[in-house]
């Protein structure tokens, strides 16, 4: 009994000091990538860098959400993003561009409805009928194997409906503006990085202030205990799904202004990323997901100023599995036992 | 403490009828007989002891209160009503309050939000606010670790918050799942004393309870089970004094 908060202390000073090790080293390799591109290269990384992170992040935050209240990765997520672009194509398409901004707003508010209706309907239809079914581990397993079917099933509906063309997107923001110290940055970039910040402050707020936030967080934090509180099982979930969604759909609709085409399979590439994300930063951890998504934005273009020139994914996987070897429950993520 | 919720109805039994009654529950669990056609009733105003070995099932008894385990036969009524297959997340609207065996606190959320969610089901500002500060008078040490997570308290603590977080509700009826398991002595008097100021406010108490001699020193009557059976019933003072459960569960 003794010995249990010994080791604490032990393990805590040891993580700190492995925190502070993988901090100093960060800061010496940025230091050295500083120096060798100069200041006005660097600046215009790291915000080519953080609106890529921005991006990855509101679609990292979908997987991290639904694991916390069903503890399943949700592979049908990135699909829900590929038709949240659709949505955002087919509005624009519709309603033309003749006001940038009202026309902005409007594909964004309709592609959000568009994909919490599609997330809320992945649930109802494919994984509620799951839940509390099987033994062992098939309770965890069959609803991950249907989660896989449910993305090729939405991937190929899409080509099906859409075809495999590269539709492309409207140039919705043009122009470039000039920041201090950076020098002129694409008017798009910013504008995305402004709404994926306000995005995620906005999300924040609902999981901390709101009785929905507490219910979902306490639902993550133990089933049973929520229950017993009055907590809606069902309703909670349904609603981290429409969330969720919400956030990839402005995801995909700041993806496309950025990356300006649309197809069927864009959502694994992004969707991989903000898995990726979504488990360095620690599966379940709202910030974690934040974090870990800038964080792969910002080293993605880092990598991108090295005479490396393979696939990103690479590199961001050996972060990933070093992350993971030093803290299995990624950055922010919770290991800690619970007591018993 | 304020009991009694303003906006719940209050239960009109009749003269002499039970708040709480099961007849005759069968449970099993994971095909084992967890109980084998128990039976008991519970007054309002009452506090009832559910002692027994390991194994006896006095878990499985709260827990089917709870409705976190089926019934599969027999009554329970609570406040005149069947209760038998209202979901889990309706009891507490009932006015039935479970703090689970281990706690079963949210340790990621902080202490204030934990015993926030005690009173999901009523947001009226003002009574959780006096709800509240009356979990505080009851356990001091919750106000002074209120933005603390709730997984950094100690075992004793968290104890405290479970108990408070199931008052937050303002419960005709709290359900104790062992509440000085793994605690220490010290504490652990503590939470029965606080057990007995909740009981004396007007909430009819029943206490699952490994340690006997606490259990029928705080309790009115009290419930022996033995292997998913009601062994023995009756005053709990009466009880303490009976050669046979001194030799089985008061170590002689």
């Amino acid at each position: 009994m003794v010995a249990v908060p010994d080791n604490q202390a032990a393990g805590a000073s040891r993580a700190r000091l492995l925190r502070l090790g993988a901090m100093a080293l960060g800061l010496l390799l940025f230091i050295y990538v500083a120096r060798s591109v100069g200041p006005q290269k660097l600046g215009e990384t790291l915000v080519t860098g953080l609106t890529q992170g921005a991006m990855i992040a509101l679609v990292a935050l979908g997987y991290t959400m639904v694991y916390g209240v069903l503890k399943l990765i949700n592979f049908a997520h990135s699909e829900v993003f590929m038709m949240g672009a659709y949505v955002g194509v087919f509005v624009l398409g519709a309603i033309g561009i003749a006001n940038p901004l009202l026309s902005f707003v409007c594909t964004i508010v309709v592609a959000i409805i568009g994909s919490s209706l599609l997330g809320i309907t992945v649930e109802r239809i494919a994984y509620r009928p799951l839940r509390g079914r099987g033994r062992g581990a098939l309770v965890r397993v069959t609803p991950l194997v249907t989660a896989l079917g449910v993305s090729v099933l939405l991937q190929n509906a899409a080509q099906l409906f859409f075809s495999a063309r590269y539709r492309s997107y409207p140039q919705l923001i043009t122009g470039s503006m000039d920041i201090p110290g950076v020098g002129p940055v694409g008017k798009s970039r910013v504008i995305i990085l402004v709404v994926a910040v306000l995005v995620m402050i906005g999300l924040e707020l609902i999981v901390k202030k709101t009785w929905f936030g507490k219910a979902m967080r306490a639902l993550s934090s133990n089933e049973e205990a929520a229950r017993l509180m009055g907590v809606r099982t069902s309703w909670v979930i349904s609603s981290t799904f429409a969330l969720g969604s919400s956030l990839a759909a402005v995801g995909a609709v700041l993806f496309c202004i950025d990356q300006s085409s649309v197809y069927p399979t864009m959502g694994t590439a992004i969707g991989t990323r903000a898995f990726v994300a979504a488990v360095l930063g620690g599966i379940g951890s709202i910030p974690g997901a934040m974090l870990g998504g800038l964080l792969l934005g910002v080293l993605g273009e880092l990598v991108k100023l090295s005479s490396y020139s393979g696939s990103i994914d690479a590199p961001v996987f050996v972060v990933l599995i070093a992350v993971l070897l030093v803290r299995p429950a990624g950055l922010l993520g919770s290991n800690r036992a619970e007591k018993v | 403490m304020r009991v009694n919720h303003p906006t719940r109805a209050k239960a009109v039994l009749p003269e002499g009828a039970p708040l709480l009654e099961i007849a005759d529950v069968r449970v099993s669990y994971g095909g084992i007989k967890a109980l084998k056609g128990i039976s008991m009733k519970v007054m309002a105003g009452e506090v009832v002891a559910i002692i027994g070995a390991n194994g006896a099932g006095k878990t499985t008894t709260l827990k089917m209160l709870a409705r976190l385990l089926p019934v599969d036969s027999g009554t329970v009524r609570f406040r005149g009503e069947d209760v038998r297959d209202v979901p889990t997340e309706e009891i507490v609207a009932r006015g039935m309050s479970l703090v689970p065996e281990g706690r079963a606190i949210f340790p990621n959320l902080t202490v204030r939000e934990n015993l926030e969610l005690g009173a999901y089901l009523h947001r009226d500002k003002v009574t959780m606010a006096e709800t509240m500060a009356d979990v505080v008078e009851l356990f001091p040490r919750l106000g002074e670790r209120m933005v603390q997570e709730g997984g950094t308290l100690s075992g004793g603590e968290q104890q405290m918050l479970a108990i408070g977080r199931a008052m937050m509700a303002r419960p005709e009826l709290l359900l104790l799942d062992e509440p000085s398991l793994g605690i220490a002595p010290k504490l652990a008097a503590q939470i029965f004393k606080a057990i007995r100021t909740i009981a004396k406010s007007g909430v009819t108490v029943v206490v699952v309870e490994q340690n006997t001699r606490m259990a029928l020193g705080s309790s009115e009557r009290a419930y022996v089970l033995r292997t998913g059976e009601v062994a023995l019933e009756g005053v709990s003072a009466v009880l303490a004094e009976d050669p046979e459960i001194q030799k089985a569960y008061l170590g002689g």
